[in-house]
């Protein structure tokens, strides 16, 4: 039997809204123009809830939670921004910047790029946290793009876009903590491999300049990932 | 008892230097040392980098002259793409290369030594800087300042970016002038023109004030060497190399840059991080050879423009052979600022300048590629090796400076030699030890401080490493 959703009320930022029970207090804060910085998350892919960027304050829960895999509840109060959210959201980002070489100015991304984006807008201007430096390596294996683990925050859209919407599940993440990394089947060079279809989605779905086309210089790289929901849909119908 | 005096930080320079200077028993100056003392290590670190990525990340070396430096690097990757390029994207950068160059000879002249010529090298430090010069002469600090904003423009509208734009790519550039910029452009030349005009006059008329300082500024035999069309004319962005020695004989010619290596070999000196290239045939260290301004005047047959080819014929008078003092680079970097309005009113004019075919495409087709242009200070070369998936192996940069590196520490010497008496250090002995590292304008990293005094510190030491003098300006 298929489940029927119900109509819920709940207050964000003191403005009375109202949802869907199998939506999420992101997905209710879209539609009423209610702004949520998010990085992990993209419209068309599963929430994975790994980011934390899009934590908000729930009346009444102790702690922080992730806007995008909470549902709403009738009569919940959620805040979206405040100081200690920007606080923590501005930690978060900081420590993404360290954890990998994000250096925006010879970045292929640069100018396109939604961490980039994400630390102008919360106003990242420093980081305090010392910087790791790992030496990561550049996979160019492949005919058509390139893999730069530098550029990679983790996110793993490329992982949920490649087994989720291509159906391939090329992609995938190894290793625990600090140390995961995004692999290609069974860490193999994305050249050899032999599950890739080469069909781009990943790369288009790659928030920074980690996975890009072959070729591109430097702020060249535009995604597009308009077609993501499109697809979804388009399949769900048919 | 033998004794060391140390200049360190060097200023009004685009950089840090440092300069040692060596005394033998008689208080006599023996030896110079011009030093660089930053290590930037871009050769090393762009390793395993997509090459694609090359123009944008040199670009970085320089805050001055970035232009340079993704125009050789672009070079060095269109041969890696084993492409030509398609001609209104060969013109377009020609251009860019305009708007550097007038940027950065103006930043040189104006900015940094035109204190030195106003306002004199005997005078006091405090006021001997551009401040001092807007107080002096406000309409030639306005002149110049002006001026660096013209080519300044050419670089914005054209990459979008004053200062390091990602617009030079590998196979061209990555989008068209237009029309409008075109426009701008144009409407700009007529004052451009007017203020290198009077500027030139205003020069020609203070040398004879300087004769002591072109006497010993770098006043010595060397080889030249600087880019040539295939007339034999000044050429700034493509073209082949030409070497020329003390007496203005060619001695190689036509040279495909890419065969630099034949020619130039690099030593490196302990006491510095810039390597010092010599003429390979000659040796090191004898084979010194010069670039920047006045070495591509004294190489080249002449402009194909008619100013500056004016200019040019009267510079060369000068000397019966190559202009061998290091002084008349500033002389040569006035005509260069004429040359380039007059080849970008040219390029403006040409109806291929707002083509749209401005890129060519390839995977990599070879494994190394040699890109070469003149910087504004001299002849730029970028070497690099790839993998068959186009990640960088190894680099090779030969920037305008190292290229002088010899003949620098060569002038230091000659300098202190002249105006050095005894242990008397004095500010004008300190400032022209500077003026003649400055005559070369060079570029020694990528700071930029036009503007102010840094501290300067000089050490007098004995052979002992005692300090017996010291004395801190700034």
């Amino acid at each position: 039997m298929k489940k029927v959703s119900q109509i819920q009320t709940l207050i964000i930022d003191g403005k009375e809204v109202g949802g869907k029970s199998d939506e999420s207090i992101l997905q209710v804060a879209k539609e009423n123009d209610i702004f949520i910085p998010t990085l992990c998350y993209l419209e068309g892919l599963s929430d994975y809830g790994g980011c934390r960027m899009c934590i908000v304050e729930v009346k009444g829960m102790p702690r922080l939670v992730p806007a995008c895999t909470t549902l709403i509840r009738e009569g919940m109060e959620v805040t979206t921004n405040s100081e200690k959210i920007h606080n923590y959201r501005l930690s978060i980002l900081a420590l993404l910047f360290t954890e990998r070489n994000h250096i925006c100015s010879a970045c292929v991304s640069n100018g396109h790029c939604e961490l980039q984006t994400l630390a102008l807008k919360l106003g990242l201007t420093h980081v305090e946290f010392p910087y790791i430096f790992p030496k990561m390596p550049v996979d160019a294996t492949h005919d058509r793009f390139i893999a730069d683990h530098n550029r990679c925050v983790l996110c793993g859209r490329c992982v949920r876009a490649c087994h989720e919407v291509e159906g391939a599940h090329t992609k995938d993440i190894m290793g625990r903590g600090i140390t995961s990394r995004v692999i290609t089947d069974l860490k193999e060079s994305w050249g050899s491999s032999k599950t890739c279809t080469s069909c781009g989605k990943c790369v288009h779905v790659c928030p920074t300049g980690a996975l890009t086309e072959k070729g591109k210089s430097v702020a060249e790289m535009e995604k597009r990932r308009q077609f993501l929901p499109y697809l979804k849909l388009m399949r769900e119908r048919r | 008892m033998s004794r060391e005096l140390v200049i360190d930080p060097v200023t009004r320079i685009e950089g840090h230097g440092k300069v040692t200077l060596f005394f033998d028993d008689k208080n006599e100056v023996k030896d110079a040392q011009f030093a660089v003392t930053q290590f930037r290590g871009f050769e090393k670190f762009v390793e395993g980098r997509p090459f694609t990525e090359m123009p944008s990340i040199v670009e970085r070396i320089c805050g001055i002259c970035p232009v340079s430096h993704s125009l050789a690097a672009s070079k060095a990757c269109d041969s890696i793409l084993g492409v030509r390029i398609p001609s209104p994207a060969k013109k377009i950068r020609q251009l860019l290369n305009c708007g550097e160059f007038i940027q950065s000879h103006a930043l040189s002249f104006f900015h940094l030594s035109s204190p030195d010529f106003l306002i004199g090298f005997d005078s006091d430090p405090s006021i001997r800087n551009i401040v001092g010069v807007v107080n002096k002469n406000p309409q030639l600090a306005k002149n110049g300042i002006r001026l660096r904003q013209i080519g300044g423009h050419i670089v914005e509208w054209l990459g979008k970016k004053r200062v390091h734009p990602a617009w030079v790519v590998p196979g061209g550039v990555n989008e068209c002038l237009s029309e409008e910029h075109k426009d701008m452009m144009l409407k700009e030349i007529p004052e451009a023109k007017e203020i290198i005009l009077n500027t030139l006059k205003l020069f020609k008329g203070m040398i004879e004030d300087f004769r002591k300082e072109i006497r010993t500024f770098g006043n010595f035999p060397s080889m030249f060497l600087g880019l040539v069309d295939a007339e034999g004319n000044w050429e700034i962005t493509d073209g082949y190399l030409r070497f020329i020695d003390s007496k203005g004989n060619i001695v190689a010619d036509m040279i495909e840059p890419s065969k630099y290596k034949e020619f130039i070999g690099e030593s490196v000196e302990e006491f510095s991080y810039l390597k010092s290239p010599y003429y390979k045939k000659i040796g090191y260290p004898e084979g010194i050879y010069r670039v920047g301004p006045a070495a591509r005047l004294n190489v080249c047959n002449g402009f194909s423009t008619p100013l500056a080819d004016k200019e040019w014929a009267e510079f060369k008078e000068l000397e019966r052979g190559p202009v061998l003092s290091s002084f008349h680079n500033h002389y040569a970097r006035l005509i260069e600022i004429l040359a380039v309005i007059e080849l970008e009113e040219k390029l403006l004019n040409d109806p291929d300048i707002l083509d749209t075919h401005i890129r060519a495409y390839a995977d990599v087709n070879e494994y190394e590629g040699v890109g070469c242009v003149e910087a504004p200070r001299g002849t730029l070369f970028h070497h690099y090796k790839v993998d068959k998936y186009g990640l960088i192996e190894w680099a090779n940069m030969i920037v305008a400076t190292g290229n002088n590196n010899l003949a620098i520490n060569k002038s230091v010497l000659q300098v202190a030699q002249h105006y050095m008496t005894g242990t008397e250090i004095t500010e004008a002995m300190i400032n022209r030890v500077e003026g003649v590292i400055r005559a070369y304008d060079p570029c020694l990293s990528c700071s930029t401080h036009a503007i102010g005094m840094m501290p300067l510190k000089f050490t007098l030491i004995d052979s002992d490493g005692k300090i017996i003098k010291e004395i801190t300006r700034g």
